[in-house]
């Protein structure tokens, strides 16, 4: 065993702590250096997870036990199975965009040395929590991304909203942080452990008890909460909208290790012990809700960073849906092999693609507001002469966040829409309305922001390390369009069977060709989509070459008229008035639920503490 | 925060040094008796509230606390990397017979200083960053809010 085989985990969390100590000191030395630093130190780990992930993948779980070459349950641990290095890929991949993407980013403030420590410390939180094996560690890392969190979405302090958005975000981090200590305790009162693998051996002697359930109850509400799920989501609109567009990205990706750590307590604390069904079931209510008022709450909205993070919302409720359809049906073998393990390679296939695309979705919508000064889209328009790159990657993961073919976002909820039917209908049915209405969202945005005469003022294309950011993005979700299969089969199932120990796992993609997906009743191929698009694409250019030869565009017909009117760029529909029918037929749905977003950190605490209560209730006695 | 008057600068220089003294006692026999890293920080930290309190905020500078805290921080992680030979925060120093590595006695005894390895270490390190930290946050505090955001 090498060097790095057998210290790889602890360094993949070291690396960019040091740097993260380091920081202050160099910021004092040179303006430059922190980025450099931040740069260098997450690439070097970005390396060393990839590094992992492969170990993983070759020769199964590694446990590492810190300050001794002997393990046992009583040391602090590092467990790295398929679940939590899937996490760590993604946070390896965000990371490193988002620390590149903020060059020029954040090249106007000052404080950058902080905004990096911080930036690195996200990190570490993020790596920690999917890479550690013991619940206080969880707890402990947990902390340090709220924390720093909060810090980087108060960053831009000339903003009065930035601390307003800091410090909500910071009220709901620390009552769910005592309320994870609560759990803790509860676990380490009954057994003496904080190892998760010796609570789960301990529950599955006697089962688990009434004080195990209300432990359950604590930790899946407040993991539910970091993962941003209504209706303990109203931080979350304020949070990613003030926070630095970089930081917005590594948001999602940091909001996915507590989807993370809810996963794991379901499925690998305390299905030895109990019946996961109710759970399951919390799950699938969590994720409809969040689908449904996610999506239709950005619908309304006008600001462009805090309608994508109603999407973000939205998004993390199909991964609760698929992955708590495969937990409700956990107990039945039969079931779960018809479309349970679909539900949750879907479910956590959703994962990686919600972090690729939403991620490069808030990165340009940064790169709009670099350039633009504002984030209002009824401010914006024309932006597509003049920054063609953005306005191509906003495209790619505009497309793939609504789910069209044959982008990776397409695959994953394919998956979701073929299980989650075998197992309720109206569920599957509400997913397709989330994604149709998505799909509208992201046209009014590509509409209001792209589209129209050419800005007032002259806006040039986004800087080069902002474009690169959102290259890295662009490129992996290119990649998990073109290979779903073959992402499925290498990286997702081991994620799967990580959760789920022995479940047994058919193959998903077909033998002819690893991008093609087989489910029940249907089947999704590149290949064949991308062949139909190119042939329809062909016969609608024969028909276009029959048509008149004479037409040139500088003729007439550029000028667009309205009831016989010359349109000016003053008379264009604004961005906050596009679907001004639907909500208009929407009034009496969004009348109440437009009520219940006051702004208010006491109504948001309240929304807390009650669905905490009604999940404990539902936890302990169903 | 404005100076205060003579009496009370002249008795904080007083105490000042005995603060320090007792704050550095708890930080290194952290290992031995009740006390520690942070709970000596602490102690130590409150010299510089005294110091804040007796001649104004004006005379701190941020950018030394500040690089004490750091300081802290890289000692405790490079304290942990250091026993990587094994594995991360091994304790290589103990029972080496080198700085802080002599063996424990059996039975009752008043404690030996030079034990422990690399924990007494340990405690310094968190001692210096807790100083650093806790300081910076007293003289933030009294300095009042600085002008941030855009350059």
């Amino acid at each position: 065993m090498s060097f790095l085989d057998t210290h790889g985990a602890i360094l993949t969390i070291i690396v960019p702590l040091f740097a993260a100590f380091l920081m202050p000191l160099l910021g004092k030395l040179s303006q430059k250096a922190p980025r450099f630093l931040a740069a260098g130190a997450l690439a070097l780990s970005s390396a060393l997870a990839i590094r992992l992930a492969i170990q993983v993948w070759d020769s199964g779980t590694i446990v590492y036990t810190l300050g001794s070459a002997t393990g046992t349950i009583f040391r602090i641990q590092l467990i790295v199975d398929g679940m939590g290095i899937f996490m760590a890929l993604i946070m390896a991949i965000v990371s490193l965009a988002v620390a590149i993407y903020s060059w020029s980013n954040i090249d106007r403030y000052t404080g950058q040395e902080k905004y990096y420590a911080l930036l690195l410390l996200v990190t570490v939180g993020s790596y920690g929590m999917v890479l550690t094996g013991d619940m206080f560690n969880l707890f402990v890392f947990f902390e340090i991304s709220s924390i720093s969190l909060c810090g980087l979405v108060a960053f831009r302090s000339q903003r009065g909203e930035s601390f307003e958005a800091a410090f909500k975000y910071m009220l709901y981090s620390t009552i769910s942080g005592v309320m994870i200590l609560f759990a803790i305790g509860i676990f380490y009162g009954q057994y003496g452990l904080l190892h998760m693998v010796g609570i789960s051996n301990a529950m599955a002697v006697n089962g688990s008890t009434m004080l195990d359930k209300i432990a359950l109850g604590l930790l899946a509400t407040v993991f539910a909460m970091k993962a941003g799920s209504v209706p303990m989501h109203m931080t979350t609109p304020d949070a990613y909208g003030e926070a630095p567009a970089g930081i917005t990205a590594l948001f999602v990706a940091a909001s996915q290790a507590g989807l993370y750590a809810l996963f794991r307590t379901g499925f690998t604390i305390y299905s030895s012990g109990m019946n996961m069904t109710t759970l399951g079931w919390v799950l699938i209510v969590l994720g409809v809700l969040s689908m449904f008022i996610g999506v239709t709450m950005a619908l309304v909205q006008s600001d462009i960073k805090r309608l994508m993070a109603y999407h973000a919302i939205s998004q993390t409720g199909y991964m609760l849906l698929g992955v708590g359809v495969g937990m409700a049906v956990m107990a039945d073998p039969v079931l779960m092999a018809q479309y349970g393990v679909d539900a949750m390679r879907g479910g956590i296939f959703h994962i990686i693609n919600h972090a690729m695309y939403k991620g490069l979705l808030f990165l340009t919508a940064g790169a709009i507001i670099h350039r633009m000064g504002t984030s209002d889209l009824n401010e914006m328009h024309g932006l597509g002469r003049n920054m063609k790159w953005t306005a191509i990657m906003f495209i790619l993961g505009a497309l793939a966040i609504a789910g069209l073919p044959p982008t990776n976002g397409f695959s994953s909820k394919f998956i979701i829409y073929e299980s989650v039917y075998q197992f309720n209908p109206i569920l599957a049915v509400i997913a397709m309305l989330v994604s149709i209405l998505t799909l509208a969202s992201f046209v009014k945005v590509f509409y209001s922001a792209f589209l129209g005469p050419r800005p007032s003022k002259p806006v040039k294309e986004a800087p080069a390390s902002m474009l690169l950011g959102m290259g890295i993005f662009s490129a992996v979700i290119v990649i998990l369009s073109l290979f779903p299969g073959f992402i499925i089969e290498k990286i997702v199932d081991p994620a799967v069977s990580a959760l789920v120990p022995g479940v047994e796992l058919t193959p998903l993609s077909s033998g002819f060709f690893p991008s093609t997906i087989i489910t029940g009743d249907g089947f999704w191929s590149v290949l064949v989509f991308i062949g139909a698009f190119v042939s329809i694409m062909i016969i609608a250019s024969l028909i276009r070459s029959m048509g008149n030869k004479g037409f040139t565009k500088r003729k007439g017909m550029g000028q667009p008229y309205y009831f016989g009117n010359r349109v000016t760029a003053s008379a264009r529909v604004s961005g906050g008035n596009v679907y001004w029918g639907f909500l208009k037929a929407m009034e009496r749905y969004y009348k109440p639920v437009k009520a219940e977003h006051t702004g208010d950190a006491n109504d948001y605490v309240a929304w807390l503490l009650i669905t905490m209560a009604v999940i404990l209730a539902v936890v302990v006695f169903l | 925060m404005r100076p205060m008057s003579k009496i009370v600068q002249a008795m904080a220089c007083l105490l000042y040094p005995s603060i320090i003294v007792f704050g550095a006692y708890l930080i290194v026999h952290g290992h031995l008796t009740p006390g520690g890293g942070f709970q000596g920080g602490a102690v130590a930290a409150s010299a510089i509230a005294l110091m804040i309190v007796a001649y104004g905020s004006k005379k701190y500078n941020k950018t030394r606390l500040s690089a004490l805290e750091s300081t802290g921080l890289v000692m405790f992680i490079s304290l942990g990397l250091l026993g990587l030979g094994v594995a991360f925060f091994h304790n290589f120093l103990a029972n080496t017979g080198g700085i802080f590595g002599e063996l424990v006695e059996y039975g009752t005894n008043l404690g030996n200083l030079n034990t422990a390895g690399t924990i007494p270490l340990m405690n310094i390190a968190v001692g210096l960053e807790v100083v650093g930290a806790l300081g910076l946050m007293m003289v933030i505090l009294a300095k009042g809010p600085e002008k941030g955001g855009r350059v």
